[in-house]
């Protein structure tokens, strides 16, 4: 509790046990009314003065002049009929105070919550000089120093190991639990946690460049973009109060005339009383609490699972999201091209794979390179000679005074060699030694193992229709697409297409229906920037991918789509409960008061409430589970 | 030009008054309020005098929400 927070409590605690004492201590008159108003001033003092500011300002119709409003009509009234009935005054101030205490203290808390569940700034570097360690403020590195990070440390700042290995806790980043292991010669990004071994780091970044800046800048201005709720609410509660005073206003002095006009008792007293109580139900608190603290709930627990959300507006979008499209290569496909299979090889498949990776010990293609992968010895260039690379056709080489081509079908032909077409979907290597055709080489990009059972859980949350876009050959599109289950597959586009893609989507469309693009961040940023919500996956590092997207996935899962279209749903569920909740309780509250069906007790405890009930809720958002 | 403010603010409608209270003041290109971080971020007009502009801002706020703080 805060030191604001005590001293509220110590009133309230006081003004409990002055209304307890009052009730057993046998005074009457002037001296009676004098102890009720100390007890009054004690809990409602600041009230009183924020009212009166508030008048001066020139803004007299907030909580605070509703409450002064309500409690002093009711201490008026009191006199006035000479009930002596001073209680309902200071017990609606104390059950008022109460209500924020409460309020104050919830969130509070959940920002606490929330702040710790983020809380990957780390508070220094350690920086090596004369064989000790000294720790300094992570803004005080310089670019390419050298910092150590010891075990159970965060890695302050983004670089590359130059020494050590150690075991990662990147589950304050991704959401991911299994631990990354790191060695000499990787990147490392700030924000991790070092389980084991002692590294040294050289950095690349400085702080304010680093991952852990960019993403807490990133979530911490989360909420300055409002969702369409918020904004519905700010304007709800602006008109909301000037209405509900003008109401009291008729319940009290209309309604009365009206009687007299109509030759019945006016009932002044009477109307006077349920005018006030009227004013108490009235405070929108309930709402204009509960409904940004649910988003910044949703928010915090989505970026704990690691899906970094850059604003309400977003959160809100998310879970209307219809259309889901994605990008191939590095979304669903892993974006690493693999040799899959080795065909019509009259020789040893090692051999001809072994020739191949030979062949292409040159070419920094990723093709040749996935050749090398697949070989996994260690190339002797010596066994090579005469490379000559044929562009757009393959390359043609000795390798151990054999002729190797190792190409396409146009080199085939070009060759005069007689080759088998290959119905494997993928990039083939056709391949020749000493002029006799020796097989051909498929090699094609893996697809990501979550992919299938991502489309399917997103098909589960409500998503209508999942399309894919790749600038691939339609061939491979095609069986990838079959393969996971994508609705709508357009292939061979180039970048520039991509965006006309989204755009007809987009245009085709239904009114409340958002359209979701999912891509790697890297060549997509227009894309990401058109389309209604854009979700950049694997963002692990990558600047383009954090500064161009609307949601970050720190992990390349495609699970994490669904997951974070689940949350986004959940949060959403808890604002509209929360505001319907709120609404029905007030309107109703309000309409029994003016009916005379409840009383000023009935009111506050309505108000107090369903606020507290409100606050709780939207705490709920916090939490997501599988 | 762009600064973040920490701020000290009860609740969520105080933040939404200071929010538009900043952004009414003069040298005020922007102003969002986060209530949950609370934090000010404010956006200063060009040739703005940041001390005196967030001086200014301070007493528009005050007279919003006597209540809250901005930590200059």
């Amino acid at each position: 509790m805060t030191k604001k927070q005590k001293k509220m409590l110590v009133r309230i605690l006081i003004t409990a046990v002055m209304l307890i004492a009052l009730n057993f201590i046998p005074i009457t008159g002037v001296w009676q009314l004098l102890a009720y108003v100390a007890a009054y001033l004690v809990i409602g003092y600041d009230i009183l003065r924020k009212a009166g500011k508030g008048i001066l300002n020139g803004r007299a119709f907030d909580e605070n002049f509703l409450m002064a409003l309500a409690t002093l009509g009711a201490f008026f009234l009191a006199i006035w009929t000479k009930s002596g009935d001073y209680v309902e005054g200071i017990a609606v101030m104390l059950f008022y105070q109460i209500g924020e205490l409460f309020q104050s203290y919830a969130v509070g808390k959940s920002r606490k919550n929330i702040s710790a569940l983020m809380d990957i700034r780390p508070d220094y570097a350690n920086i090596e000089a004369d064989g000790q360690l000294t720790q300094v403020d992570p803004d005080e590195v310089a670019v390419g120093s050298i910092i150590v990070v010891q075990p159970g440390e965060k890695v302050p700042l983004d670089g590359v190991v130059v020494e050590g290995a150690a075991s990662l806790n990147t589950s304050a980043l991704t959401g991911e639990s299994l631990p990354r292991d790191v060695k000499e010669g990787d990147e490392i990004i700030s924000g991790c946690i070092d389980m084991s071994g002692v590294l040294k780091i050289r950095t690349t970044k400085a702080f304010g460049e680093s991952t852990v800046s960019k993403i807490l800048d990133l979530v911490e201005n989360a909420s300055s973009r409002k969702s369409r709720s918020e904004a519905f609410i700010s304007r709800f509660a602006k008109v909301y109060t000037p209405a509900v005073c003008a109401a009291a206003l008729a319940l009290a002095v209309l309604v009365p005339l009206g009687r007299m006009l109509a030759g019945l008792d006016a009932g002044w007293t009477d109307w006077v009383y349920r005018a006030l109580s009227f004013l108490v139900v009235s405070c929108p608190c309930a709402l204009v609490i509960s409904i940004p603290l649910s988003f910044f709930a949703g928010i915090g627990g989505a970026s704990r699972e690691g899906v970094l959300i850059k604003g309400s507006n977003y959160l809100e979008a998310l879970s209307e999201a219809k259309i889901v499209v994605f990008d191939k290569t590095g979304t669903l496909t892993q974006g690493v091209f693999e040799v899959t299979a080795v065909h019509h090889n009259p020789m040893d498949e090692a051999q001809l794979l072994e020739y191949a990776a030979l062949a292409e010990c040159a070419s920094s293609h990723p093709i040749s390179k996935s050749l090398q992968k697949a070989y996994g010895k260690e190339i002797d260039r010596s066994r090579v000679t005469d490379i000559e690379e044929l562009s757009g056709h393959g390359i043609t080489a000795t390798v151990d005074g054999h002729a190797v081509a190792a190409g396409n079908s146009k080199l085939m032909k070009k060759l005069g060699i007689e080759y088998h077409d290959c119905h494997s979907t993928g990039t083939i290597i056709h391949m020749a030694v000493d002029g006799q055709y020796a097989g051909h080489i498929v090699i094609s990009d893996i697809v990501k193992p979550h992919s299938k059972e991502a489309l399917e859980q997103l098909k589960r949350a409500g998503v209508r229709k999942t399309v894919m876009l790749t600038g691939d050959a339609k061939r491979v599109a095609d069986s990838v697409a079959a393969g996971l289950g994508v609705d709508e597959v357009r292939s061979e586009l180039l970048p520039g297409d991509k965006v006309a893609e989204v755009e007809k989507l987009l245009a085709a469309k239904g009114k409340n229906e958002m359209l979701a693009f999912v891509g790697d961040g890297i060549n997509d940023a227009p894309v990401l920037t058109r389309a209604d919500i854009g979700i950049a996956m694997g963002a692990m590092g990558s600047d383009a991918a954090i500064e161009a997207a609307d949601i970050v996935l720190m992990d390349d899962d495609p699970l994490q789509i669904a997951k974070a279209i689940q949350i986004s749903r959940k949060c959403i569920g808890i604002v509209r409960q929360n505001i319907v909740f709120s609404l029905v309780v007030k309107f109703g509250c309000l309409a029994l008061v003016a009916f005379g069906a409840a009383n000023m007790w009935a009111a506050i405890f309505a108000d107090v409430g369903v606020m507290v009930l409100a606050v709780l809720n939207a705490i709920r958002a916090l939490n997501y589970k599988n | 030009m762009k600064k973040t403010y920490q701020i000290e603010v009860d609740c969520a409608n105080c933040a939404n008054l200071m929010e538009e209270a900043a952004k009414k003041t003069e040298g005020v290109a922007n102003a969002t309020v986060n209530f949950m971080t609370q934090k000010m971020i404010v956006e200063f007009a060009e040739g703005a005098d940041e001390k005196k502009t967030m001086k200014t801002v301070l007493k528009a706020c005050k007279k919003v929400e006597p209540d809250c703080e901005i930590e200059l």
